[in-house]
């Protein structure tokens, strides 16, 4: 049996079609129903649904043998996975953004407001500039604006949060989408399971 | 009695027999060990965050996070000798889920000396060996850090593109691996070869053919010879078809130079062995010989075996003031003479799982 976590929401349905048309299709998953586990036995394929950036933590413990995280998850915890393929899908962009009228005269530490603790520290660390880090959990955008930070560090997907809160991106730091995860071990013992499955998607997102 | 022990214990018995029988000496060292060892080599430790205290003398010592260390300091070179130990040992690091210390059970050996492709091929032998004894469904994968290396060195010699290349060949992730070579100016022709090198893993015949066009530099060809050496012998045994070759496997080239091989379980969601030739290691340490061996991280096991055997003892005894010692003795007698394990209370424990209650309380009532 093939255990694979699912990224909830809109993501997770586009990713959950990529292992339908490589031929791991679960018929019950598209139940309307509040059930988190799926299972088709005839395909030996068991899905379920996790909170996103929940799916690489399913990876690395084997809970899970294969599952799909977005970069952003995997730069921030850097499980101990394998990262397969990038699926070209949930394509956004890790980036700093500040108020319009900001300006980094770089004589203070500079106040960051973010999720992404250890991807901002690592950005500043490569920049050689002193920040102090904010850890927020949530509505990043507003801290800049009240004054608890400089600048925010968080994925922008359209900018139209950033714009109707009068911030705007001064820098990119990488760009970000859906990955194929593995556990190691999994993929040493499943691996022609894993490997088909790779080699579909692979074509699926070629074709794209 | 086997059956009564923790699958870490039973490992231990049957790793030592098997590694006195190759001629590995037990090498046994205090749990302590003087700090500076580690702070000068702190890298090579899994993690740097050592319990340390003050000796009486007012020494740093520390908890030994780290047995091959120790196991090197105290060897002496020799030319044509080679020292053979095997250990097992507890060692205390930081785990990584709770980010509290944590002592770990290993079990491990070490060849150090003047080693040849012999003592390589014995080691990957017994780190194989080792699995099976432990499970038949496990698979020994084998990298040979002389082909990612010169492979490497080939397409480009920046340190800062290395060090992030090696990454990405650990978690198998070529797709940000090109990436990575298209910054850095690379050829397509480097981005192939580094694309086979991680794409190109499993069965050892068809690694050494798909290697045998991408390995062109002296060093590659050196390093790809030895692997084909080591696979024939790995042919002629009973394990050999799970070995495997798989150069996702790069452990620390500062420390770790030729063969580097990690050992799974099926059912353990981590490598439980990890091992390699750590010649650098040695010389770090002012040693001229050579070195390799493993480690067996024993604590792993738990995840083999779930608890749930369904009771704690066959036989719940019930007996009261009034029982005659005489009675209650020869009852528990007869009761383990059928096979049975039994527990003598005056009252049911609450928590106590039983598959049957024997009341021989003067006034019975029901269990």
């Amino acid at each position: 049996m093939l255990n694979i976590a699912l990224p909830k929401g809109r993501l997770g349905e586009k990713v959950y079609a990529m292992f339908e048309a490589a031929g791991y299709e679960c018929p019950s998953i598209k139940e309307n129903n509040r059930k988190l586990i799926f299972e088709n036995t005839q395909k030996q394929v068991r899905y379920f649904w996790v909170k996103p950036s929940d799916v690489s933590i399913y990876v690395e413990r084997g809970a899970a043998d294969i599952g799909v995280a977005g970069k952003d998850i995997l730069l921030e915890y850097e499980p101990n996975i394998y990262e397969l393929l990038d699926l070209d899908l949930g394509k956004c962009r890790m980036a700093v953004a500040a108020p319009k009228s900001f300006h980094d005269d770089g004589m203070r530490t500079l106040r960051v407001a973010t999720k992404f603790t250890n991807i901002a520290a690592r950005y500043y660390a490569g920049l050689g500039r002193e920040i102090d880090i904010i850890k927020l959990n949530g509505s990043i955008e507003i801290a800049p604006i009240l004054g608890l930070s400089d600048v925010i560090v968080d994925i922008v997907e359209t900018g139209t949060t950033l714009k109707e809160n009068n911030l705007e991106v001064i820098a990119e730091i990488l760009p970000i989408s859906a990955r194929l995860i593995a556990n190691k071990a999994s993929f040493k013992f499943k691996s022609a399971e894993i490997e088909n499955i790779m080699r579909s998607m692979k074509e699926q997102v070629s074709k794209k | 009695m086997i059956d009564m022990l923790k699958s870490e214990e039973r490992a231990i018995f049957s790793l030592r027999a098997l590694y006195r029988k190759y001629g590995y000496l037990p090498f046994k060292m205090s749990k302590f060990e003087e700090y500076e060892l580690y702070i000068r080599n702190k890298d090579f430790l899994v993690s740097d965050r050592i319990i340390t205290f003050n000796d009486t003398n007012g020494k740093l010592l520390a908890l030994k996070p780290d047995v091959t260390l120790s196991i090197i300091k105290q060897g002496e070179d020799e030319a044509g000798v080679k020292q053979k130990v095997y250990y097992n040992e507890n060692v205390y690091r930081v785990s990584d889920s709770t980010q509290h210390y944590k002592e770990i059970m290993q079990a491990g050996l070490e060849c150090v000396g003047d080693i040849d492709l012999y003592d390589i091929y014995e080691v990957l032998s017994l780190a194989a060996q080792s699995l099976e004894l432990i499970s038949d469904k496990f698979l020994l994968e084998i990298s040979h850090l002389g082909i990612v290396s010169s492979i490497l060195d080939e397409v480009c010699d920046d340190e800062v593109f290395r060090k992030q290349a090696i990454l990405y060949i650990a978690e198998k992730n070529a797709h940000d691996l090109a990436a990575l070579c298209r910054n850095h100016g690379i050829a397509d022709t480097g981005i192939a070869k580094l694309t086979a090198l991680i794409t190109t893993y499993g069965e050892r015949s068809h690694v050494i053919a798909a290697l045998d066009g991408i390995c062109t530099t002296p060093e590659a060809r050196g390093a790809l010879d030895e692997l084909k050496a080591l696979s024939t012998l790995l042919d002629q045994t009973d394990y050999g078809d799970r070995v495997i070759f798989d150069f996702s496997v790069v452990n620390d080239m500062s420390y770790y130079n030729g063969i580097v091989f990690k050992g799974f379980l099926d059912g353990i969601c981590d490598g439980i062995l990890a091992g390699g030739q750590y010649d650098k290691m040695m010389r770090r340490m002012g040693r001229r010989a050579g070195a390799i061996g493993f480690a067996l991280y024993l604590d792993l096991l738990e995840q083999l075996h779930s608890s749930s055997e369904g009771y704690d003892v066959d036989v719940l005894l019930l007996y009261d003031q009034s029982t005659s010692l005489q009675t209650l003795n020869s009852t528990v007698n007869q009761l383990i003479s059928e096979g049975k394990r039994v527990s003598a209370q005056k009252a049911a424990p609450q928590k106590l799982r039983y598959r049957q209650c024997v009341d021989i309380r003067k006034e019975t009532a029901s269990c």
